[in-house]
């Protein structure tokens, strides 16, 4: 990868938050939710990020594409600033960065069609393709995601957790996106479900060359689908590199602690990690 | 004679659209001391089994069928009767720590009561007994947490004391019903080694249902998948794990990727055998 194909560039970002320090009058503190946080994303890249619940992963992201405000840093999109865009940058920016939200069914409109769920990116971002030409199109994006052009008209609730991420998977293509982000995105579904929108996911990639940040709390997951994972630990990043070298030597001590934690489904390879578990345990009570 | 036998067991919900057949067909042993693994995909019955047996279908269930515990008839006994295996000889940990205990009450309140109400401790008597419980499942300085509401402890130490609840009156068996999905992962590693050191200790016999097949290896010895209702597969756990039989057992365990294999692609299962089995 060189230096050229870098299409994101995230350099100190942090967030705050201000919350109640408590009491009535308690006034309020800093919550650091994410603290520094530097990194490049290529293009075609998949860059998994992975973490446990209130690391800072999901509001990382949404700084990174400006949904929430960061606290400082920049995040350079093609040579611009994201954080120091104006509206009408930002509306440009949303045709190029697209996202796939963790639950299916709440992240669409109950009362709109799959058909016009689809469509409405495609509607304001590219007004000038014709009302027929955006039909042929939206049936084209049903195909290749593994949905059938007649259930166009049907509303999500007829349609299972599966299918709902299909069509927010073919909502955030429509547009052609160089990137998208992909929050949580196969977490809610069952496990046979989950392997086939992994694979229609890498698919998709390889097809169209887009670019993921996938967010996930499953490092098993990211590291399958991720070329490099980066580890994010109460709001800072711990650990990046290529996927391989960070499962399989890990370098720092929660990254360690974390793997050891991910249940392999193999009697005997589990009771090898449950006695690796209690050595750190072990290690982590001397060093308190 | 076994603890528990289950035969035939049926679990139907009258609902608006119809009948909805939760459980079909399921029939296991468990051995005093013994441990069963219950995998399933959401809807496949795993829970409402359990919950048959517990007497916790909501009011529209029915179940039919035959649940014999230590050789007596328990399924569909009334309120009264059941109470008397709830808590001292069948304990429960659900899901959600958060929603199953009272966030009125301090946790010190909710184990006494239990230990007053069934074995007729005094109020002191059961506040250290709630500690000595408490310590077992290793929440730290348990002495002075016991006294705090359930909004003062993380989910992992609230799914401590749950287990903590669920063992107070010695229950020779613990149904656990799914206790580490709302946890993270590291998190979930030290619940389920702690169930698994509680088992040695305690001597119960224990029943976890999961989703996840990577929780179940290491932790049960005998694995009963289902689907649909139904049983697929149900063997010791290093056979099943080592030489999967059923379509849907293998599909289950190659569509997880796993983190000491590398696979270019996951295998899903397949749609005809879903379809199939649904129809039926």
């Amino acid at each position: 990868m060189s230096e050229q194909d870098v299409i994101l560039q995230v350099r100190n970002l942090s967030v705050h938050f201000n919350v109640p320090a408590g009491g009535l009058f308690g006034g309020h503190k800093v919550l650091k939710a994410v603290k520094n946080v530097s990194f490049d994303l290529h293009a075609g890249e998949t860059l998994g990020i992975v973490g446990e619940s209130g690391c800072g992963k999901s509001t990382l992201s949404r700084a990174i594409i400006r949904l929430i405000e960061a606290s400082g840093g920049e995040s350079v999109w093609m040579g611009k600033d994201i954080l120091k865009m104006n509206s009408s940058e930002l509306v440009g920016l949303r045709k190029d960065i697209q996202m796939i939200f963790q639950d299916p069914l709440a992240s669409l409109n109950p009362r709109m069609t799959a058909g016009s769920i689809i469509a409405e990116p495609l509607q304001i971002h590219n007004p000038e393709v014709t009302k027929a030409e955006r039909t042929k199109r939206v049936a084209e994006m049903m195909e290749k995601v593994g949905l059938t052009p007649n259930m166009i008209n049907k509303y999500p609730h007829e349609f299972s957790g599966g299918q709902c991420q299909r069509i927010g998977i073919a909502r955030a293509l429509i547009t052609r996106p160089k990137l998208i982000v992909c929050d949580e995105a196969v977490s809610a579904l069952d496990v046979s479900v989950q392997a086939q929108v992994i694979n229609l996911l890498m698919d998709l990639q390889k097809e169209f060359g887009v670019s993921l940040l996938f967010i996930a709390h499953d490092i098993a997951v990211v590291r399958h689908i991720a070329q490099r994972i980066m580890v994010l630990y109460f709001g800072e990043v711990v650990e990046i590199g290529e996927s391989e070298q960070v499962v399989m030597a890990p370098s720092h001590d929660y990254t360690k602690k974390l793997i050891a934690s991910v249940p392999v489904p193999d009697p005997k390879e589990e009771m090898k990690r449950r006695e690796v578990r209690r050595r750190l345990r072990r290690e982590a009570a001397a060093a308190a | 004679m076994a603890l528990l036998e289950v035969k035939n067991l049926k679990v139907d919900f009258d609902t608006q659209d119809g009948v909805v057949h939760a459980v079909r067909d399921l029939s296991y042993t468990l051995e005093k001391g013994k441990t069963l693994a219950i995998v399933g995909e959401s809807g496949s019955g795993k829970t409402q089994g359990a919950f048959a047996l517990m007497g916790l279908l909501p009011k529209n269930g029915r179940a039919t069928g035959s649940i014999r515990f230590d050789g007596k008839e328990i399924l569909n006994l009334p309120l009264r009767e059941l109470n008397r295996y709830r808590a001292e000889r069948i304990g429960i940990i659900f899901q959600d720590p958060m929603t199953s205990l009272n966030p009125y009450m301090r946790i010190s309140r909710q184990m006494t009561e239990v230990l007053e109400h069934h074995k007729g401790m005094s109020r002191s008597e059961a506040l250290a007994e709630s500690v000595r419980f408490l310590d077992a499942v290793r929440i730290p300085d348990a002495k002075n947490r016991v006294h705090m509401y359930p909004h003062e402890f993380s989910g992992g130490m609230r799914q401590r004391v749950m287990i903590a609840m669920a063992l107070l009156c010695g229950p020779e068996l613990l149904i656990a019903d799914e206790p580490t999905t709302a946890l993270d992962v590291t998190v979930q590693a030290e619940i389920i080694d702690l169930l698994v050191d509680l088992q040695e200790d305690f001597h119960a016999s224990i029943i976890l249902i999961t989703h996840d097949l990577g929780i179940v290896a290491g932790t049960c010895e005998d694995t009963l998948v289902m689907f649909n209702g139904e049983v697929m597969e149900y063997r010791k756990t290093e056979e099943l794990f080592a030489n999967p039989e059923h379509a849907y057992t293998k599909g289950l365990l190659s569509a997880v990727p796993r983190l000491d294999q590398k696979v270019e692609r996951l295998s899903t299962v397949s749609y005809e055998f879903m379809a199939g089995a649904r129809k039926a």
